[in-house]
Order: C-alpha cells, then sequence, then structure tokens
C-alpha cells in the first residue's frame, strides 16, 4: 500500500520543475505562447479530442516548445472533428480539422515549428449557422 | 460516447461554459443495490425554469453554432438504457445538479475509461475552476481536489506536463486502490 503516490510525492515533481522554469524565458507572459485550443463538445469528444489533448500536453513538452494548452467548446465544424485551433504569437489563429496524433505531429513539426501550412486547415470565411 | 470518461468530459464542459468556480463530480458504487450513481454538480449560472424540462431532447442547445445538443440526451440514454434513470436540479443562479444512475453490472453500462485523465485534463484546461473528485465504492473511498493540488505547487502551474502525468498517475493508483469497477 506504501507505493501509492499521494500529493506529498507532488513536491519532488515540483522542485524538478523549479529548476527547469528558471532556464525559460518569457514564461510568464501568455501573449508570447503558442495558444492551442482543442474542441472539446460532444462532438469533439466522440472523435477523439481527448487523445489528441493528451498528445498536445506531452509533445509539446518533451519536444520543449511552450505553449497554453485549453479546451473550448463546439466550434462550429462537427463534421471536421476533432478540431484545433492553433495561435502562434503575432499571426492570426488557424482552425485545423480532422486532427488525430499523425496530423497533430505534422502541426507540432511543420506549422508551430516552422509556419509551414498543413493540409485540413478550415477557412476562417467558412459560415458557421450563427453566422447565417 | 463509449464510457464514463467521455460523459464526464462533455458535462463538465457545460459547466464550464456555464462560468462555474466550483464543478464536483461524485461516483458511488453499491454492490448491495447493484447500483452506480454520477453526480456532476456546479456552482454556474444554472438552467432557466423553461428550458430545464427540455435539455434532454436533443435538438434543444443554448449554443448558436448548431442546432442539437446531444450532451444530456446520450448521458440519459445511457443511464436510461441500463435501468438508471438521469435527473437535473437547477435555478438560474444556483448551479446545476446532475443525477445519472446505472445497473452496475447491467450489460449495457459503459466502462469508466480514463477517469483520471479526463479530471487531470479538464482541471490543467481550465485552472480557474476548483475540481472535486470523490469515488466511493464498497472498499472505500478517494477523493481529490484541485485546491489541495494548488496549495502543494505553492503558485506553480497545474497544467504543466509533469504535474498533468504525476496527478493522472496518482488518481489512476489510487482508484486502483479501492477496486473500482472499470
Amino acid at each position: 500500500m506504501g507505493q501509492v503516490k499521494s500529493l506529498d510525492d507532488l513536491r519532488r515533481i515540483k522542485e524538478d520543475l523549479q529548476q527547469k522554469m528558471k532556464l525559460r524565458e518569457n514564461s510568464n507572459d501568455p501573449e508570447s505562447l503558442v495558444q492551442i485550443k482543442v474542441a472539446m463538445a460532444t462532438c469533439g469528444i466522440a472523435s477523439g479530442a481527448k487523445q489528441v489533448m493528451d498528445f498536445f500536453v506531452e509533445e509539446m513538452d518533451k519536444r520543449n516548445i511552450q505553449a497554453v494548452i485549453t479546451q473550448t467548446g463546439c466550434m462550429g465544424y462537427c463534421f471536421a472533428e476533432p478540431t484545433v485551433e492553433v495561435t502562434i504569437p503575432g499571426k492570426e489563429p488557424v482552425v485545423f480539422g480532422y486532427v488525430d496524433a499523425k496530423k497533430a505531429d505534422d502541426i507540432i513539426e511543420k506549422y508551430i515549428k516552422n509556419g509551414e501550412l498543413v493540409e485540413g486547415i478550415i477557412p476562417v470565411n467558412y459560415e458557421t449557422i450563427e453566422k447565417k | 460516447m463509449k464510457d464514463f470518461a467521455m460523459h464526464i468530459m462533455d458535462i463538465a464542459q457545460n459547466s464550464v461554459s456555464a462560468g462555474a468556480s466550483l464543478i464536483e463530480l461524485l461516483i458511488e458504487e453499491s454492490a448491495a443495490t447493484d447500483s452506480l450513481t454520477m453526480v456532476i454538480r456546479d456552482n454556474g449560472k444554472g438552467i432557466p425554469a423553461d428550458m430545464l424540462s427540455k435539455v434532454t431532447d436533443p435538438f434543444v442547445t443554448s449554443r448558436t453554432t448548431r442546432k442539437v445538443g446531444l450532451g444530456l440526451p446520450l448521458l440519459k440514454q445511457h443511464a436510461d438504457s441500463t435501468g438508471g434513470s438521469l435527473s437535473i436540479e437547477s435555478a438560474e443562479g444556483a448551479g446545476t445538479t446532475i443525477t445519472a444512475t446505472f445497473g452496475l453490472t447491467h450489460l449495457d453500462r459503459q466502462p469508466f475509461g480514463d477517469i483520471a485523465g479526463t479530471v487531470v485534463l479538464l482541471a490543467a484546461a481550465n485552472p480557474e475552476i476548483r475540481f472535486v473528485y470523490e469515488h466511493k465504492t464498497p472498499s472505500g473511498e478517494y477523493r481529490f481536489d484541485t485546491d489541495e493540488v494548488n496549495e502543494m505547487l505553492e503558485g506553480m502551474s497545474i497544467s504543466e506536463a509533469p504535474v498533468i502525468r504525476f496527478l493522472r498517475e496518482m488518481i489512476s493508483e489510487n482508484l486502483k486502490e479501492i477496486k473500482i469497477s472499470g
């Protein structure tokens, strides 16, 4: 029973992290970070949005790219779920559709790292019923 | 929806949209009555009385991006199919409590799925909201509270990947200790 983790074990993680944080710049300025929003409504969840979000959380950390990863509601592109909105500092947000782990990997490697566009972008002029 | 974790993510998202600052998830398994009760309670803006009777209708939603809302209808369908039921208590300005009951060993009861990962992901994506998750089984009970986590973190973000990873493992291990049904 002794091996079960408790909140006390979190202290160690915290200390490791504090060391790492000291090496980072801009960590207190969310404006300068990449923002990733995963659409997490019924349509997104049923299509695997959670796995996509797990992937971004893990991989952005492993690849040492600081980002704010959050959830949002339905963006109206239910047919293209899971959808992800990526905002690179100083650029317009871009929405990607049909995102799975492979597409998410492309988004990180090509779009976030190099600014190259990736297949599956949903054009911003797409009309949702709200706008009609 | 394939498991409880997905329902939880979905319903909790409603609470986030309702501006809740506290979201509580309670799951209780009872072998004696062969029942499973899941309660999701928030202190958000609540559901107006005229809407309350209609929210389990798939063609009713408060959002404007599309005309259907399937979160609650799917949860109700799942509960009903296991001999259970869904009830919603809410009033404008007074938060919302969703209670779903299921037949614990009913064949149509879906598995729990990754509840630990779901709760942690919700907490990480909404650091300003306090999440409390309590799970009771005949073998014991476990309680997770992001207020306690934040106290331990002393200002460090709950959204950091190593913290998320740790919390997910911690909750999973503790759920195993109280022998959740799966």
